[in-house]
């Protein structure tokens, strides 16, 4: 096999697959009506029109870049974190409390409190099926998704009880949602008459963050080992249940900080459906971004795209919005897919054996 | 005494959904597949259940030819889905766990984007009515309990023990748990593993399907998008909890439904609760049923989970 080969034979793969992906896409939309071509036009450039389009994007990157961050650090360290939704619902519980109890601490010491405490909310959270995994052996996969509906519920209760908005008791509207926040918890705004917030460059330095613990540091390392080969990491004197326990708490943790991030620089209080789904894409963006920061952080990029341009869709083309979780259902199944037929040596052996003699000619 | 019978006549229809849905994610593990899309293809199921009624009726009377054909439109597009899922998991050799989610969401997404568009806002139907069985519902408590329900109900509850049958006592049953437990064994045997398992796939994810149309046709009455809300993975669990074992299963799903009618009619005699946390209960249970069940692990079949390839040596 040449080394031409080898590359040509997996830049087919990764067109095909996306070429499966954007049929099987394509197959929902003409049941419903739509045109194909617009529809994949307004969501892949509409939002790339103006500053604000675009800082808009950014913002639903942001969130979604440090989400991805904690659940790559979670499947690196072999457990596969869904609950993110959740564990950002408890951080932004967490948070929103904290800013409630002590309005009137300065800013710069209330500020990482608040975004302290929403780590510490999400990493409860991911504390929870960590041990549950490490010790009683339960299906991470069940019952992060079970957290996600009790923390959903929490934040409903909270939001119309203890934490309501008096002002909306004595308006009698009751919109479930906290007060407006002080403003010693928000971030800034980067652009002037854009929503875009400092947020940014914590996702940004916390992807930084994440590489270093990962691949510069021997505690990265023995999560990485434990979640490549268990048995070899744990006769390589690895406490695996231990890390296990650790990477998902993490994760959990960077999924509160997420929502902490949301709060204080986007909706300034907290409202009902603010994760808004988010958890779930950032396991699409872990994936998509090969569970690196480098791949991590532009595919945030992409996907918070994805989101805007649905929301587009809806106005524009007429396709509901609900559209961008079809598409992110189809990637993570086409991303696992093609991963699996990559690493397959035989399938690339047939291939190379049944398309050898085209490349030899081509090569004479 | 009423009380009770009421809640029992209300605990038995509930369990339908989670005890097909259960059953037919059973056959999959049997087969060595974990089906944690589940879920999409429950919803998938309620939407399709519910558009051909409303289609041919709009939300007027319907007749009971076009809830049939609700029915069967559901059945086949969740087998379609299990194949479909066959195809990235058995063919392509996916991991499973992360597959399913993607799944979860394609359908959930699908049945999402479809709704809006051929349905739009909250729409009932008639649905399917109770059908009690003349006799047998005049006998006091046992009447209400077992007889006086959906014929859904009643077929649901048939398959138990129709499937008990299927999977221990004929050649097919006995494939799908030789591939579930140890495929290399039984490819040396002749049996087609991959095949065994697309066909184990189909099977579960038309009983899904049904799972979710009955949900819509039949407990509903109406289709949101979150109206499976978890009991997809309620039933992954189940699974665990019921040991792989039709008669087990049904009993997790009884009593998971008689929690359910238990709560509603602690919240009908009044007493104050927070309705959230009323919600909650059957995801905590889950939660629970799996950490106290652990040792159900051992007793798994042996293959689940792992892709089968031929071609590689052990």
């Amino acid at each position: 096999m040449t080394k031409g080969f080898k590359i040509g034979y997996r830049f087919m793969i990764i067109v095909l697959a996306v070429l499966a992906a954007m049929l099987l896409a394509a197959v929902v939309l003409v049941a419903i009506g739509a045109d194909v071509f617009n529809t994949y036009r307004v969501i892949l450039t509409e939002p790339l029109k103006s500053v604000s389009l675009i800082s808009e994007v950014v913002i639903r990157a942001v969130p979604l870049t440090i989400i991805a961050l904690g659940i790559s650090v979670a499947y690196r360290s072999g457990i596969i974190n869904i609950g993110a939704e959740g564990q950002m619902a408890m951080g932004i519980l967490a948070a929103t409390g904290t800013a409630l109890l002590m309005p009137d601490l300065p800013s710069p010491a209330l500020l990482p409190l608040t975004l302290l405490a929403g780590c510490m909310g999400g990493c409860l959270w991911g504390f929870i099926p960590g041990f549950l995994k490490a010790r009683l052996e339960v299906s991470e996969l069940l019952s992060t998704v079970m957290l996600n509906y009790i923390a959903a519920q929490c934040y409903t209760f909270c939001l119309r009880g203890p934490m309501l908005d008096p002002a909306e008791l004595t308006m009698g509207s009751g919109t479930p949602q906290s007060m407006r926040l002080t403003r010693n918890i928000w971030l800034d705004r980067i652009i002037p008459g854009t929503r875009l917030h400092t947020g940014l460059f914590i996702a940004l330095i916390l992807g930084a963050a994440i590489f270093l613990l990962l691949w510069k540091t021997s505690f990265g390392y023995k999560m990485r080992a434990a979640g490549a080969q268990e048995r070899a990491a744990r006769y390589g004197g690895i406490n695996v249940p231990a890390y296990l326990i650790i990477s998902i708490s993490i994760s959990g943790a960077l999924a509160g900080l997420a929502g902490a991030v949301e709060i204080a620089g986007v909706h300034r209080r907290a409202i009902e459906g603010i994760t808004g789904g988010y958890g779930f894409s950032g396991i699409v963006v872990a994936l998509f971004g090969g569970l690196h920061p480098g791949g991590i952080i532009p595919a945030a990029f992409f996907f918070g795209l994805l989101i805007v341009g649905a929301d587009m869709t809806q106005r524009m083309a007429g396709v509901p919005a609900n559209m961008v979780q079809v598409l992110q259902g189809i990637i993570i199944l086409i991303i696992v897919a093609a991963k699996m037929i990559i690493a397959n040596p035989y399938l690339m052996e047939r291939t190379w054996r049944r398309y050898a003699g085209l490349f030899k000619k081509e090569i004479a | 005494m009423n009380f009770v019978v009421n809640i029992l006549a209300l605990g038995v229809p509930f369990s339908v959904a989670l005890l097909l849905a259960s059953l037919g994610e059973m056959v999959n593990q049997r087969a060595g597949i974990f089906n944690l899309g589940c879920e999409g293809i429950m919803a998938m199921g309620a939407f399709l259940g519910i558009l051909i009624p409303y289609a041919a009726g709009h939300g007027g009377a319907t007749p009971e030819i076009f809830n049939i054909a609700g029915l069967a439109a559901a059945t086949g597009a969740g087998a379609l889905l299990g194949l479909f899922f066959a195809v990235a998991v058995v063919t392509f050799r996916s991991p499973q766990g992360i597959a399913g989610i993607g799944l979860q969401m394609f359908g959930v997404g699908t049945a999402g984007t479809l709704f809006r568009h051929f349905v739009g806002g909250t729409q009932s139907v008639p649905g399917i009515g109770s059908a009690p069985i003349p006799i047998l519902s005049k006998i006091p408590i046992l009447g209400p309990i077992c007889f006086s329900h959906n014929v859904l109900v009643y077929g649901t509850f048939l398959l138990v023990p129709a499937l008990w049958y299927v999977l221990f006592k004929t050649p097919w049953g006995l494939r799908v748990r030789a591939v579930g437990t140890f495929p290399r064994a039984a490819d040396s045997m002749g049996i087609k593993v991959n095949r065994v398992r697309y066909e184990a796939l189909a099977l579960g994810g038309a009983m899904a399907g049904l799972a979710g149309a009955y949900l819509s046709l039949c407990q509903a009455k109406m289709f949101s998008d979150s109206m499976i809300a978890g009991r997809g993975f309620i039933a992954v669990a189940l699974v665990y909890f019921g040991h792989w074992n039709p008669v087990s299963i049904m009993g997790g799903a009884l009593l998971f439904s008689l929690a359910q009618s238990l709560q509603l009619a602690i919240q009908g005699q009044g007493i104050n609760f927070p309705y959230e946390f009323a919600v909650m209960l059957p995801y905590i249970m889950v939660i629970g049923v799996l950490a106290f069940s652990r040792k159900n692990q051992h007793i798994r079949p042996a293959d689940l989970g792992k892709p089968f390839n031929r071609e590689m040596r052990i």
